[in-house]
């Protein structure tokens, strides 16, 4: 069955509570899960307090003063610290989303972070996205033709064109996948909603020759038809966009070619 | 520990060629069980407190007796497939999961042919 308790190992335990630092303007608060792979001991939340006037605005520069001024050990994620590597995605104040654009402000009590849930961690707040990437490669996310190339461009119309809008944008962060109850369940089957954005991206891609055998690989209960549109990865994505109606128009897709 | 490339671990047994026809009756049973409810339930309750033979002049009626019918496979085969669908969610061991559907794809058939059976007599007035 469902795993709805964590396992022995795995309890969460009160770590340590770093000093404040001295005469703060706006002492805010971290609580930051924390893992280390090496020591075989459980996870702990350790508790941070920095001064926000003396910090960027972002959850991120916040991580990054903690690590840089308080405790070097914590381990994550990050590169652009502008919302387009989708490295730093967690969860931040119980939902995922991106620490480089998630603002201190937003969050009105101590802010809580963990790693994205429901995937293996590695260290503190980096989990382990192989399976993700992997299921990402799986639907081919690239162009498929059996014309020759032309010699220079592939055209597109405008009107074509603006079909990419909204699913382009996507930058694997992995923030929807990892609130989806049903990749949470079924993720070893489950292609989940940022792959399966990906394969709606292709599969209206006007340039793109493959689209009948790309919905040929989706048919099926469990790549494709876990999703019971609960809206979680709509409602989470930093990006603002819509996996949700990407999953709906490849179902829609499918009664499509049959009738 | 195995030594699956991540890529196999994906990509699995394959791709099932199927589920279009799952979610499609799906929608359907869930729209046609909306008006097929209401009339059974407005059926039923007209007839409740007249006896047994407020309820066999009811079924005697054949747009009821028809609908109900309809209700009754409509509702069966909504069920079984939602509840194959919860138990594809959440019971992940493979053999406890098969012994799930064969149950439930038996019962819902059972159930709805008792009802079915039960309706027909009522209707053509098999019992008095």
């Amino acid at each position: 069955m469902v795993d709805l308790a964590l396992p022995k190992n795995s309890r969460i335990k009160v770590g340590k509570t770093w000093p404040k630092p001295d005469n703060a303007g706006d002492l805010r608060e971290f609580r930051i899960y924390r893992w280390d792979p090496d020591n075989g001991d459980n996870p702990r939340i350790d508790t941070y307090f920095i001064d926000a006037e003396d910090t960027g605005p972002m959850v991120l520069d916040a991580l990054i003063k903690i690590k840089n001024e308080i405790d070097p050990t914590l381990t994550f994620r990050r590169s652009c610290r502008e919302g387009i590597c989708g490295s730093c995605a967690m969860n931040i104040d119980g939902g995922n989303g991106l620490a480089c654009i998630k603002g201190i402000d937003e969050v009105k009590r101590a802010v809580r972070i963990f790693p994205l849930p429901h995937l293996p961690v590695v260290k503190d707040l980096v989990p382990d996205l192989t399976h993700f990437y992997a299921q990402h490669a799986a639907i081919m996310p690239w162009l498929e033709s059996r014309t020759n190339a032309p010699k220079s461009e592939w055209r597109q119309s405008i009107d074509d064109r603006r079909k990419l809008d909204g699913l382009y944008e996507c930058v694997m962060c992995a923030s929807c996948s990892a609130s989806c109850p049903s990749y949470w369940w079924n993720g070893d089957r489950y292609l989940g909603p940022a792959a399966l954005l990906h394969a709606y991206r292709w599969l209206i891609d006007s340039r793109d020759e493959a689209t009948g055998s790309r919905l040929d690989d989706l048919e099926d209960p469990f790549k494709l038809y876990r999703c019971h549109t609960i809206l979680n990865c709509s409602q989470t994505c930093p990006k603002g966009l819509n996996p949700a109606l990407a999953i709906a128009e490849i179902k829609k897709m499918m009664i499509e070619r049959k009738m | 520990m195995n030594y699956r490339t991540d890529f196999s671990r994906v990509a699995g047994l394959g791709s099932a060629k199927d589920g279009v026809r799952h979610w499609w009756f799906q929608r359907l049973t869930s729209v046609a069980l909306i008006p097929l409810t209401f009339i059974f339930v407005f059926a039923m309750g007209s007839s409740l407190g007249g006896g047994h033979q407020s309820v066999t002049a009811t079924f005697a009626n054949p747009f009821i007796a028809v609908s109900t019918l309809l209700f009754l496979i409509a509702g069966f085969h909504h069920l079984q497939q939602g509840l194959q669908v919860v138990i594809e969610d959440y019971v992940h061991s493979k053999r406890l999961a098969t012994g799930c559907f064969v149950l439930n794809i038996l019962l819902c058939w059972t159930f709805a042919v008792i009802g079915i059976f039960a309706v027909v007599r009522l209707s053509l007035g098999i019992i008095g």
